[in-house]
């Protein structure tokens, strides 16, 4: 994964609530095998016309947010389905930071994976970020997470918790699996011990009934 | 101390714990569907790691797959090389997995506890948000995203934080037509679609207790659609007598072993919870959604509401964008609205129970002129039970399609999809805006509403009708 250390850049304004991942990257663009690429369906069906041609109105249309790399929005967003797509979606036009009133679980789990960061803030915070970001081009933020603080233009700094192994994994570009590796041992040991104690969980019992014989 | 059901889960599948909090939690399932696999089958060739339990996982096609005859394959070319991208996968890693002609195959969260794999105390995961579903048995269960199926495949644990403990009692009686899908409806309607986030939810009372196995899974599988990522049910007889003999289940002394095990799971008594709400069963009337999410939702005797009512400015502008996407005018009794497409269907109402309820509505009757309808079975088993029960003839009798399982129309991403303006009772659980297809509008229901809007051709109540 990609470090992350600071970011700056113009901030999108979705004066939305409840977004949801079906909003965010709907369902003709899962069938996908590839995490690549999914950019230019973000948000399709709010983006596009049904020919193919721009909203103009929408948000990431305008030339002023076109080059975003920050998305301010309303609560619970990436409400709904587990979808990594739509991380993969949001990285893949750019966006590498999205701060929210909320958001739903999963999203949130998701984007920690994919080196985007979420930020939760006070809603009167993000109202305030919120101002910041329809100014267009001149409504820069800088987020910095070493010292988990979102700097405005104007001097305002915001400061925001996170997890600390979280920031950690994410300030030195570390990855999930090879940190689970390290504990290999202490699988290993958890395993003998369910097995002893609920050996059930261990018979071998894969499901048998014939294929359809029509 | 006390502990609630899901501490106990918890506590007992802690690998290693950091001082944050941040915990390594041991899975002892993993589901697997076409749609959020292949990227995380790629990331272990790429890294050159294995599939640590292969026989504690299990892959199904059900998103994806045609419910119309299968025999010549799927003409989709990018649907058939995800299901196609699957089925290597599991040769290649030794994952048991049911293909399209397999009579097992079905809808994840259908033939997980159908095949008897889901149980008590278990931890289980699916790239899959409804993965909720199984909290029915009192498992702790929960949807992830692919980074994580990568991780789950490959180590057997997940990187967690532990949940906060919400608990939620339905007590009483429920009314007659009051189902188990009226009752998650009018609780997400109350707690809001974000009120679970954080939490687990436990449901409790009496008419959660007085449900069987399939109400369960209905009320358990929407959880998610209140932002809890997962829901539970403690276990009793009712669990113990649907598992037993179920291919996957323990059989002979570790059946014995296993079910008095389960029954030390249930939350002690005075366990402590960060939140408890009490719905009373009888104040539950027939759920209908009007807008575009699951908290969007009034009792049937209802009318559509007004946004210029609602004080908070972000709700009022989002009611409005609802109403204008689902086609409405404040102030419309629900009963007036017409519908145009009935789906029986979904991980939340597609067992053998839902649908015998539909054929008690609709038997010897005729979907109202004009309204296209279709029953999608859960899986080939609730197929094959369903025409052993002689339940598809009363459907074709009335108008419906009877189909293959899947996914189906719960998401349109096979064939099965709603033209743009079309408007449907589902049985799935989910309204978003394009949910169904894009333009699409969904009110969900019960399967007997269902049943009672494809018979009115337009939104009905029930109770008046049988
Ligand atoms: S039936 Fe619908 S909600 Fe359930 S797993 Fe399939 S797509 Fe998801």
């Amino acid at each position: 994964m990609e470090k992350f250390t600071k970011l700056t850049g113009v901030a999108a304004p979705l004066e939305m609530i409840n977004v949801d991942t079906d909003q965010i990257i709907p369902k003709q663009f899962l069938k996908t095998i590839k995490r690549t690429g999914l950019g230019r369906s973000l948000f399709f069906d709010l983006r596009y016309n049904d020919d193919g041609t721009e909203k103009p109105e929408f948000v990431l249309n305008r030339p002023a947010w076109r080059q975003a790399k920050i998305l301010v929005t309303g609560e619970n967003f990436g409400c709904g389905s587990s979808r990594e797509h739509a991380p993969w979606a949001l990285l893949d036009f750019g966006i590498r930071c999205v701060i929210a009133p909320s958001f739903a679980d999963i999203f949130y789990n998701n984007c920690f994976k994919n080196g985007i960061l979420p930020i939760a803030l006070p809603q009167g915070q993000v109202d305030a970020l919120m101002a910041v970001a329809r100014r267009g081009a001149d409504g820069t933020l800088t987020v910095d997470l070493e010292k988990q603080e979102v700097r405005g233009p104007d001097g305002a700094t915001l400061s925001f918790e996170l997890d600390p192994f979280r920031k950690h994994c994410f300030l030195e570009g570390l990855d999930d699996i090879s940190l689970t590796f390290e504990k290999a041992e202490a699988i290993d040991r958890f395993e003998a011990e369910q097995r002893r104690a609920q050996p059930w969980l261990w018979a071998r019992a894969v499901p048998c009934r014939p294929e359809r014989s029509s | 101390m006390a502990r609630t059901l899901f501490d106990k889960i918890w506590d007992s599948h802690l690998v290693d714990v950091q001082d944050d909090g941040t915990s390594l939690l041991y899975i002892d399932r993993h589901l697997v569907h076409e749609v959020t696999s292949p990227q995380a089958f790629e990331g272990l060739k790429a890294a050159g790691r294995g599939v640590r339990r292969p026989e504690a996982t299990l892959a199904v096609c059900d998103h994806n797959v045609p419910t119309t005859d299968r025999s010549g394959g799927i003409d989709d070319a990018e649907s058939r090389i995800q299901i196609e991208t699957l089925e290597r996968n599991c040769a290649e890693f030794g994952i048991p997995y049911f293909s399209m002609s397999d009579v097992r195959q079905g809808i994840v969260h259908i033939i997980g506890p159908e095949q008897g794999m889901t149980q008590p105390g278990m931890t289980i995961v699916c790239g899959d948000s409804h993965t909720s579903t199984h909290g029915a048995f009192g498992a702790l269960a929960f949807g992830i995203g692919t980074s994580e199926v990568e991780h789950v495949l490959t180590t057997q644990t997940l990187v967690q934080r532990p949940a906060k403990n919400m608990r939620i009692a339905v007590e009483g009686d429920p009314s007659f037509g009051i189902t188990a899908k009226d009752m998650i409806l009018a609780m997400i309607g109350k707690i809001g679609v974000a009120g679970g986030t954080g939490y687990v939810i436990e449901y409790a009372g009496k008419a959660i207790r007085d449900l069987s196995m399939a109400g369960r899974m209905t009320v358990c599988n929407m959880s998610i659609e209140a932002g809890a990522r997962a829901g539970l049910i403690a276990p009793d007889e009712t669990t113990f007598a649907y598992i037993e003999g179920r291919p996957m289940a323990p059989k002979g002394g570790q059946w014995e072993q296993a079910v008095a095990y389960w029954r030390t799971l249930p939350s002690d008594e005075g366990a402590a919870y960060d939140e408890e709400v009490t719905l009373d069963a009888a104040d539950i009337a027939p759920q209908v959604t009007w807008g575009t999410n699951p908290g969007q939702v009034l009792p049937i005797t209802g009318v559509v509401p007004d946004p210029a009512q609602e004080a908070n400015g972000g709700r009022r502008r989002a009611m409005e964008r609802a109403l204008e996407y689902m086609g409405l005018e404040p102030g419309t009794p629900l009963t007036d609205i017409k519908i145009d497409q009935v789906f029986i269907g979904s991980c939340t109402n597609a067992r053998i129970e839902d649908l015998r309820a539909v054929a008690r509505v609709v038997e010897g009757r005729k979907l109202a002129d004009g309204v296209g309808a279709m029953v999608v079975p859960g899986s080939g088993l609730v197929k094959e039970q369903a025409e052993a029960e002689g339940l598809d003839r009363i459907f074709i009798a009335a108008g419906f399609e009877w189909r293959e399982a899947g996914c189906s129309m719960c998401l349109a991403m096979n064939a099965d999809r709603l033209k743009p303006g079309e408007r449907c009772a589902s049985t799935s659980n989910r309204n978003f805006e394009g949910r169904q297809g894009k333009g699409g509008r969904t009110h969900l229901m019960s399967p007997v509403m269902a049943a009672a809007a494809a018979l009115a051709g337009h939104i009905a109540d029930v109770r008046e009708l049988v």
